[in-house]
């Protein structure tokens, strides 16, 4: 069933199609067919009494809650899995907008080598992760070794042949198409492939930061539905119609609470909390440690107002709870952004929806508009304010110098560490 | 009548380039030249590329006004058109390779500066060439929005750079040493900006045109730089690593032209109708052959050799040092065939001969690759050069079109198989962990270099 709210992006679209002409005729863009309805059948049947408007909201509903299960059931069994599907599906949904906006359909050779672009990229990022998380283990196997001395030049070599079958490829009628098609892969693994890749990095740091940024993004968009749904009037934007001032105020200050509640949840168990570490005896992931100093209670003295209205002059707190504020502020204020970005995209190309894949939801793409910018925030607010640079990774790097250099770097270290007073002088003797 | 008058604009080139003679105004160029590239006008290729969209909204870029200064155009009078353009290009060509040299002497600092104007140069061009296409020039947010993101974009880059570098410099000032730890959210929080910007810029009529402009920007800073980005990071390896691949690159288009010019029959690809085969196999030897030798006359020189790097006490940039073991002869003994031919036994080599042979071949294999490249993006979009900066060869772009992969190639290739990381870097790193953590790298350091022998062994201690 076709969503609810979409009557005000009809009518903007058939707008959009008179004059948002360039040079190219009207009936020359796709018609993208209408979503067919891919409710399950015993859904429908279900819900056949119900009025139009409240089936639309109780599929939706349905389809959020199944979601979410699917969420917290694919986290239990290992979420990289996850990413790497998603991401592959937002590729395949990308790309096929492509080729229907530009009536790629008959030349093959766009399709194999999009797909080989992503191949290589991915190659690219997924073996520096591995050279970073499974250092160990890579030194052990020999070609592993090799593999990831000369990662860069294969990754290169690999991208190169890709280029050159491009250019080979170049057709003398459809060169403005060919173009266009590169361009619009390379924006589309710009944007896909490099949010994933910093997913998968702030995995490894801890699952709670992937959770959590994840959780406030879903709590933001469910609950700015709600405000807007039952108190909706101010609208906020002309590109999205339906959003309004009061589900945005009230989808901020409802998901700030969400994230310090959830992450005070989260904070208590190692799970979640633990770097995820690669065993080299065991050969599986392991999330066992002492947890920083971020996820132990700490006491905070609450300012005096809100000592006299609580009653209390210091509150305990994780540390991380106060990093949740500005993940949350972060997922309720630009997270939108993304939304309106994918709004205007499918503006843009006169889409409804970037595919069908989930009913009453549209594609993969559609669930995660919100997400582009919140990955790459998280990634970078680790590396800003929370850790410094991996010691593992330091260490590896120092075994890669030459000898001569090592010991140049060991002479300042030790220079350095005794003026701190962290080395007794006596240690260092002969 | 819009597009006529900004690409009169266009016309007059940047002065910088000319070293021979001020010039008074520009007089008509015959768009037919011998030259490599293909330049093909407008008619011959106008029927054939339509791909349903209406052609009279195609922009046709006026054919280009010949920039050639008044004093060369009276010099070269009497010679026949051909003649003529293959002398104008001549000295032009000579011209570059001069001022290139210049540039060189001047010093790193210069080389760097030249590299962001050429950079910021290549981006103005294909951006122009973006709005013509899309007719953006009505939407005066997109100028600012994509400039705006190439100041983003470079900052990031050259953020990195500088903490890299410049490490001593940056732990002496207290207002750069907060900029380069929160670099990263610095910048993101710039881009940032510039995406909302971007979205709040959206008009309800022209939404696939500013996404298209988006896209556009994005990719032009994808390609242009990065790529300028990397020519700065092989810079600071030394200086020749910088001037070999870009000179192997210029040989090669001239060897190749010149080999074409003389004996060319066979053409080589669809796309480029003036390219050769035998150009292609002569520039290629021709190409290893310079680069072998240029190599060993650079490698003596510690002014080339040398990496870049920032002398903190003099504010200045140093190229002294040891030279490492790639720049000192070494002796190779010659196969059994070449011992027979030449009669000698061993030859004395510098190793970096050895990998100018690898770069040189990457330059003339694959460096044309990315002249196609170019040749089909102007055909795509009917244009027949990317600007008019240089008479006779077109804009900046057209000059750097086969360089865009070598840089990447050049810096691949250092990373991978001649530095390891770069040791400066690793103490930076080191000395912003933890006390802890240093003290247990320290420890596992000391063992390390004890087992190799580097450090005497412990004597028996009480702590």
């Amino acid at each position: 069933s076709t969503v609810s709210g979409s009557e005000a992006e009809d009518r903007v679209k058939r707008d959009g199609g008179v004059s948002d002409s360039e040079c190219r005729p009207d009936s020359g863009v796709p018609e993208v067919p209408v979503a067919t309805d891919d409710t399950p059948e015993v859904l429908n049947k279900a819900l056949s009494g119900l009025s139009s408007r409240w089936k639309n909201w109780w599929v939706r509903g349905i389809l959020t809650l199944a979601m979410i299960s699917f969420f917290f059931f694919i986290i239990y069994l290992g979420p990289m899995v996850l990413m790497m599907i998603v991401s592959i599906k937002c590729f395949h949904e990308i790309i096929t907008i492509g080729y229907s906006v530009y009536h790629s359909y008959h030349l093959p050779w766009f399709r194999t080598l999009s797909w080989y672009f992503l191949l290589c990229v991915n190659y690219f990022f997924y073996g520096e992760t591995v050279t970073d998380y499974f250092f160990t283990l890579v030194q052990r196997e020999e070609p592993l070794r090799i593999l990831s001395k000369y990662h860069r030049f294969i990754s290169f070599t690999l991208y190169l042949t890709g280029f050159c079958m491009f250019v080979l490829s170049l057709v003398k009628k459809h060169y403005r198409l060919q173009f266009y098609m590169f361009g619009w892969t390379h924006v589309t693994l710009l944007i896909v492939v490099t949010q994933s890749h910093l997913i998968i990095h702030n995995l490894f740091e801890g699952m709670i930061w992937f959770i959590v940024p994840i959780s406030c993004v879903i709590c933001n968009d469910i609950m700015a539905y709600m405000f807007g749904f039952f108190f909706g009037r101010t609208p906020l934007i002309k590109l999205s119609p339906k959003k309004t001032w009061e589900g945005f105020i009230g989808g901020f200050f409802s998901t700030v609470v969400f994230g310090i509640l959830l992450s005070y949840v989260m904070s208590g168990y190692r799970y979640f909390v633990c770097p995820v570490e690669f065993n080299n005896d065991s050969n599986s992931f392991t999330v066992d440690c002492e947890p920083s100093e971020l996820f132990q209670l700490q006491d905070y003295t609450l300012p005096s107002v809100l000592q006299s209205i609580t009653g209390w002059s210091t509150v305990k707190l994780f540390p991380f709870q106060i990093h949740s504020i500005a993940l949350s502020a972060f997922a309720s204020i630009m997270g939108p952004f993304g939304g309106f970005f994918a709004s205007g995209f499918k503006r843009a190309f006169k889409i409804k929806d970037f595919a069908n894949t989930i009913p009453g939801h549209g594609g993969i793409m559609d669930r995660f508009d919100c997400q582009y910018l919140m990955a790459t925030f998280v990634n970078v607010y680790i590396a800003s304010f929370i850790r410094g640079p991996n010691p593992t990774k330091v260490i590896q790097q120092l075994l890669a110098l030459r000898p001569d250099q090592q010991l140049h770097i060991y002479n300042s270290l030790k220079a350095h560490l005794t003026e701190r007073g962290l080395l007794a002088t006596q240690e260092e003797a002969a | 009548p819009l597009n006529l008058s900004h690409a009169q604009r266009h016309k007059r080139p940047s002065t910088t380039l000319y070293l021979l003679c001020a010039y008074a105004h520009s007089c008509v160029w015959s768009p037919q030249e011998a030259d490599g590239q293909d330049r093909l006008g407008l008619h011959g290729e106008g029927e054939a590329d339509m791909e349903g969209e209406c052609k009279a909204h195609t922009p046709d870029m006026p054919p280009g006004d010949g920039n050639t200064p008044q004093c060369l155009n009276r010099a070269l009078e009497g010679l026949s058109s051909r003649w003529k353009n293959w002398w104008i290009r001549g000295i032009l060509s000579l011209t570059m390779i001069t001022g290139f040299f210049l540039i060189i002497y001047l010093g790193p600092l210069m080389l760097i500066f030249v590299v962001m104007s050429i950079q910021i140069k290549c981006f103005q061009e294909i951006i122009t060439i973006g709005y013509r296409v899309y007719h953006s020039y009505e939407l005066p947010w997109f100028r600012t929005l994509s400039w705006y993101f190439l100041i983003c974009v470079n900052y990031f880059f050259y953020g990195e750079t500088v903490a890299d570098y410049f490490g001593a410099l940056v732990r002496r000032e207290e207002p750069l040493q907060f900029l380069v730890r929160y670099h990263r959210f610095i910048s993101f929080t710039l881009y940032l900006a510039g995406f909302c910007m971007f979205v709040l810029s959206l008009v309800k009529k022209h939404y696939r045109l500013q996404f298209y402009m988006f896209a556009w920007t994005h990719v032009t800073l994808l390609i242009v730089v990065t790529q300028s980005h990397l020519v700065i990071q092989n810079l600071f390896e030394g200086m020749i690593w910088f001037i070999v691949p870009i000179s192997t690159v210029i040989c090669n288009d001239i060897m190749a032209y010149l080999f074409g010019f003389f004996f060319g029959r066979t053409p080589l690809i669809k796309l480029s109708p003036k390219k050769t085969w035998e150009g292609f196999i002569g520039g290629f030897f021709s190409t290893v052959v310079f680069s072998f030798l240029f190599a060993y006359l650079l490698s003596q020189y510690q002014y080339f050799v040398c990496p870049v790097e920032y002398n903190s006490e003099t504010n200045r940039f140093t190229v002294e040092c040891e030279p490492s073991d790639l720049f000192v002869m070494q002796e190779y003994t010659l196969p059994a065939t070449a011992q027979n031919l030449l009669r000698w036994k061993t030859v004395n080599l510098y190793p970096f001969q050895i990998h100018s042979i690898a770069l040189s071949t990457f330059a003339s294999l694959i460096g044309p690759f990315g002249g196609f490249f170019a040749s089909g993006f102007k055909r795509a979009f009917k244009i027949k050069d990317f600007a008019d900066t240089i008479p006779g060869h077109g804009g900046i772009m057209d000059r750097f079109d086969c360089q865009y992969l070598m840089a990447t190639f050049v810096h691949v290739y250092i990373a991978s198989f001649i530095r390891g990381p770069n040791p400066s870097k690793v103490l930076q790193q080191l000395l912003a962990l933890q006390p802890e953590q240093q003290l247990s790298i320290f420890n596992t350091l000391r063992n390390h270099l004890r087992e190799k022998g580097m450090l005497p062994p412990a004597v028996g201690l009480k702590v």
